[in-house]
């Protein structure tokens, strides 16, 4: 048989938006309830749930760090790629420039991110 | 003679509800991604001390926050309900007990689990509050 | 006897420079269907109306048109539906027009000669050693992904193959699955070539609306995006497994 058409790269990036999406499918609403609505209003929650000594402490923990890291970097990578795939859905060319923009963002909130959560210690 | 027309892809998505329900699915990853760059930027404020991070939780207290969190909540929803609906077609074919696993029972496990998740969270939040 | 208002979109290329609505007041009865419609008005308002259809009875794969936007079977959807507004049928979309509601589908039959549409036996056996012997659940692993009768009503519902014919598509996909699940077969890996290019599976966005208007039952949004899976193991697994190992 002929040599078949070159391999795609798009399963790393379609097991990045995979996980990213399964992670926002079963704890975003929750996450955006808590963090957004219910201790901003003091609802349900105390409004001091979030103030700067816990978020730091949980910050510092390991597992803390993990979470946060994950949550915020899928996030990024699950919304970059379906981005990405529905520009050339609206009609926007999606050439180099394009996968560099949606995918370099992904990277960028990863690095702040990573960044962040190592400066605050442990 | 052959002189074959080729139609134009304009406006696709406005031709038919399947396909606008579509494009609102694929939107949602817009909510996924600024929610995203909420939390970034509280923990790179959080980095920077208290002063910056107090600045952040303010800013969450502010009325255009909350409705924004709120369109972003329907927008986590939509993402959640439309993701457990189209799960199943990326999974081969499924028997238990000799039967087939059909589609819709796949997707009513998956928005089982995340209803579970969703309130197994807010049941940890509630235990740590101070 | 009553009628139903039916617009047709035509297409004379030597004639034409693109298409326009021809208008019928089309006498009807509650057991016509679309392509019986087409008929009546081929038999007695306009000769030239050309389309294709053949077994009337939805198993041929003949005479697929968009009615009202949606890709359908003409001889399976039925004017009294569409009463007493009426409907527009048109060439399914995606597809060049050739004439009227004729359009050129060698795309897709060039594709379907390029997924290996064949069993390549994995062990093979001679007459001698009789049949190839499988369980009721090694058949029904594959059997609805044969059922497809290239009627292409799913490309025309696939807006990825409307943006980008180079996409392997719904219904060729589906064939290619339908032989990789197959336990008599063993060319995987050469079919996995296709899978794994960008223009086999990884231009699918898990739309769906293939499998909502195939007629037949395939769910080719089933056999494309499980193959997402199959591709990205075989991605990620290529240097760990062996060259030809199965699954």
């Amino acid at each position: 048989m002929t040599p078949g058409p070159p391999r795609s790269h798009a399963p790393i990036f379609w097991g990045l938006f995979g996980a990213g999406g399964m992670l926002a499918a079963l704890l975003g609403p929750m996450l955006v309830l808590i963090t957004g609505v219910l201790v901003p209003l003091g609802l349900l929650l105390p409004p001091d749930f979030m103030d700067h000594p816990r978020m730091l402490a949980f910050a510092q923990n390991w597992l803390g760090k993990a979470f946060l890291f994950f949550v915020i970097s899928l996030f990024a990578w699950h919304a970059a790629h379906r981005i990405f795939y529905s520009l050339h859905d609206v009609g926007v060319p999606a050439g180099r420039l394009a996968r560099l923009l949606c995918y370099g963002s992904a990277l960028a909130v990863t690095l702040v991110a990573a960044g962040s959560l190592l400066a605050v210690g442990s | 003679m052959r002189k074959p027309f080729v139609r134009p892809m304009t406006g696709w998505w406005r031709r038919d509800p399947y396909f606008v329900r579509y494009m609102w699915r694929e939107a949602t990853a817009l909510a996924v991604a600024a929610y995203a760059v909420v939390l970034m930027v509280g923990v790179w404020r959080l980095a920077q001390g208290q002063a910056a991070f107090d600045g952040w939780l303010q800013a969450l207290r502010s009325w255009p926050s909350i409705v924004l969190h709120l369109v972003l909540l329907a927008a986590m929803v939509l993402h959640a309900v439309s993701w457990f609906e189209i799960m199943p077609k990326t999974m081969p074919m499924l028997f238990l007990g000799g039967e087939r696993v059909a589609a819709a029972t796949i997707t009513r496990a998956g928005l089982a689990a995340a209803a579970a998740a969703a309130l197994a969270l807010l049941a940890v939040a509630w235990m740590l509050r101070p | 006897m009553k009628t139903i208002p039916i617009e047709v979109l035509r297409y004379r290329p030597e004639q034409d420079g693109e298409p326009w609505w021809q208008r019928f007041e089309l006498p009807y009865t509650d057991d016509m269907s679309v392509l019986q419609g087409l008929l009546a008005i081929k038999d007695d308002f306009d000769g030239s109306l050309s389309f294709r259809w053949s077994c009337r009875m939805a198993i041929c794969g003949s005479c697929g048109v968009m009615i009202d936007g949606k890709p359908r079977l003409g001889c399976k959807t039925f004017l009294r539906d569409y009463a007493p507004g009426g409907l527009r049928v048109e060439p399914l979309a995606h597809f060049p027009i050739e004439r009227d509601l004729v359009v050129d589908i060698g795309d897709f039959i060039g594709k379907l000669q390029r997924i290996l549409p064949y069993i390549v036996p994995k062990e093979p056996r001679t007459l001698e050693q009789g049949e190839y012997l499988q369980t009721p659940r090694e058949l029904e692993f594959f059997e609805q992904y044969s059922s497809c009768i290239n009627c292409l009503l799913c490309y025309s519902a696939c807006p990825q193959y409307g943006l980008n014919d180079k996409f392997v598509g719904p219904a060729a996909l589906s064939l290619l699955h339908r032989y990789n699940a197959d336990s008599r077969d063993g060319a995987r890996q050469e079919r996995m070539q296709l899978v794994n290019a960008k223009e086999g599976v990884w231009t699918c966005t898990a739309v769906g609306y293939c499998s909502e208007v195939c007629p037949k039952g395939v769910d080719p949004a089933n056999a494309v995006n499980q193959n997402k899976v199959a591709s990205a193991k075989d991605y990620f697994l290529r240097f760990v497994a062996p060259k030809g190992a199965d699954r």
